[in-house]
């Protein structure tokens, strides 16, 4: 399955068979055990760990020629992270991209999920920068291992109650953890609390990807995914209300806030780029 | 009393640092709890022992034997060798609480026991507010309505005498008798039935003290927790204990009411010990 690049030979999709093999599985087990981190040998890949290996490793592994990938950060599909990891995923196996969430079969995000509804024949690839919510709770992996065996997530619980005492609201803002199918706790990764619902009941399949940190976790179709909250301090997302994107006029989107230092002017926009294009009517792929 | 179910039995409990050979596993002879064979460190050597119900018992003994090791096995802070226990209050005492799944042992801790260490770093998150290091236990007992555990922490707080207007605040801040009382509320936010106290006047100046014991003995009274003093310091003992019990080299060498015990010793070593007083 090799593909011919114009300067070197490649295998498709980079990564060797044996290593795609490897990432399959463990993609399949945490498709098993939605919301338990299965550990995989992360490899080496072109661009450094922390800088979306993980995502990169799950979209080079499950790619196949006839699919259409789409790659954005933070929304949008022109910052220069998306742009190299589209770049690195075309050049080793010839796939289609495109900027429209629509069209697109593999989805590989960092730090936004888009604000289109994605449909069941989709996939959503996640970067995650930390699998683990109980990290602040003990620095020990074989201690996080136990408390999630044991469904022992108070450590968390007080965490969010902090916030609750000292400031009177909870002060998580992106990956606000949640609970998947009442069993295990788990990071969204650094998603807008905005996002958060967008994975409860979704009709596509969520995969996430932690290349330093080596672990696969899945929320396959309609989950069960709860952001955990306190009964008097129900979970909330970002008010948007009274905001206007000013290139195409959506409200109640998730916006980037952007500052024009030579006029002054405050204003915000959409933070998914391709969604702000397609309802200006400018959208292309390749 | 005697005739009473004992909230909480101890049986033939065992703390071995080692492997134990056929020397000392025979129960043959040891030297200061260490087998001159294998040196496994008996820390806990068949120790059995009963609670009864709002009674406070004291443990006493020197540096080393085994009064800080029996709470911290009882609150499965460390694994054991061997030997039971039983809480009258799970399961009706019929299971032994060293055979339970963590989650069990879990539950026990967070709902039935209350536990204040010597040192505060090991009851308390010095980084969390007070408030939240009282709400922990709440939390693992299952509660998810802050409103309720801000109360429940405001009223214990109050309790111990830390002002309710530093509930925010990092025990981090506060002076180490502060931060004992704290730990006092978070053990007892539960309204746990067996309470747990290791050392916990050593190193307080001697006013605090006297505010601590008596508050720890004001909630005895109030709410009839049982409870296990452990102290070197007879005079703690003397104060505070119904009943004591004399520890030496991890095996309970006296037993019986803290008068009788304080002024008519048995054992030797409770005698060199009794006259130690200054």
């Amino acid at each position: 399955m090799d593909h011919q690049n114009n300067k070197q030979h490649y295998n498709f999709a980079f990564l060797d068979e044996g290593a795609k093999r490897e990432i399959r599985r463990s993609i399949l087990k945490a498709v098993a055990i939605p919301g338990y981190q299965v550990p995989f040998g992360s490899r080496e890949l072109p661009i450094g760990r922390g800088w979306g290996t993980g995502g990169l490793q799950i979209t080079l592994s499950i790619i196949g020629k006839k699919d259409i990938l789409k790659v954005i950060d933070q929304g949008s599909d022109d910052s220069v992270n998306a742009v190299s990891i589209r770049k690195l995923v075309t050049a080793t196996t010839g796939v289609q991209t495109t900027t429209d969430t629509g069209c697109a079969t593999i989805i590989q995000s960092r730090h936004r999920v888009p604000e289109n509804k994605m449909r069941n024949d989709q996939i959503m690839v996640l970067q995650v920068p930390n699998p683990e919510p109980l990290r602040s709770v003990s620095p020990k992996e074989v201690v996080s291992r136990t408390l999630h065996s044991e469904a022992e997530y108070s450590g968390i619980w007080l965490r969010l109650y902090e916030g609750i005492i000292k400031y009177g609201h909870t002060v998580s803002g992106a990956d606000h953890p949640v609970m998947v199918e009442d069993r295990y706790v788990m990071n969204p990764s650094p998603i807008p609390k905005f996002d958060n619902p967008k994975l409860h009941q979704s009709d596509c399949l969520y995969l996430f990807g932690a290349g330093r940190e080596k672990k696969i976790y899945a929320v396959p179709p309609y989950t069960e995914v709860v952001s955990l909250a306190y009964e008097d301090y129900p979970f909330a997302v970002e008010d948007m209300t009274g905001r206007v994107c000013k290139l195409c006029g959506a409200e109640n989107v998730y916006f980037d806030e952007i500052f024009d230092s030579s006029t002054g002017e405050h204003y915000f926009q959409c933070s998914d780029s391709g969604f702000c294009a397609r309802r200006r009517g400018k959208i292309g792929g390749n | 009393m005697n005739t009473a179910n004992p909230v909480l039995r101890v049986r033939d409990l065992i703390v071995r640092f080692g492997e134990g050979c056929n020397y000392c596993l025979q129960g043959a002879a040891l030297e200061k709890g260490r087998c001159p064979y294998c040196h496994s460190v008996w820390a806990l050597n068949k120790v059995s022992l009963d609670l009864y119900k709002g009674e406070i018992l004291g443990i006493v003994g020197e540096s080393g034997s085994g009064k800080s090791t029996l709470l911290r096995a009882l609150y499965f802070d460390r694994e054991i060798t061997g030997g039971e226990a039983y809480i009258s209050e799970y399961k009706d005492g019929e299971k032994n609480i060293f055979e339970i799944s963590n989650q069990q042992k879990r539950y026990i801790r967070n709902q039935k026991m209350g536990m204040v260490y010597q040192n505060p770093i090991m009851g308390l998150r010095m980084n969390f507010s007070s408030g939240g290091n009282v709400a922990e236990k709440l939390i693992a007992a299952g509660i998810r309505n802050a409103g309720s555990m801000t109360e429940r922490a405001k009223y214990l707080l109050n309790h111990v005498e830390v002002p309710i207007n530093r509930i925010k605040e990092e025990p981090k801040n506060f002076s180490g008798g502060m931060q004992q009382r704290v730990q006092i509320s978070k053990a007892l936010a539960n309204n746990p039935s067996i309470l747990l106290l290791d050392e916990v006047t050593t190193g307080l100046d001697l006013s605090v003290q006297a505010r601590v014991l008596d508050l720890i003995k004001r909630i005895q009274q109030e709410l009839g927790i049982s409870m296990i003093v452990v102290s070197h310091d007879l005079s703690v003992i003397r104060m505070m204990a119904d009943r004591t019990v004399v520890m030496l080299e991890g095996r309970i060498i006296e037993e019986g009411l803290t008068d009788q015990i304080l002024e008519d010793p048995i054992h030797e070593y409770t005698q060199i010990l009794v006259h130690s007083l200054l």
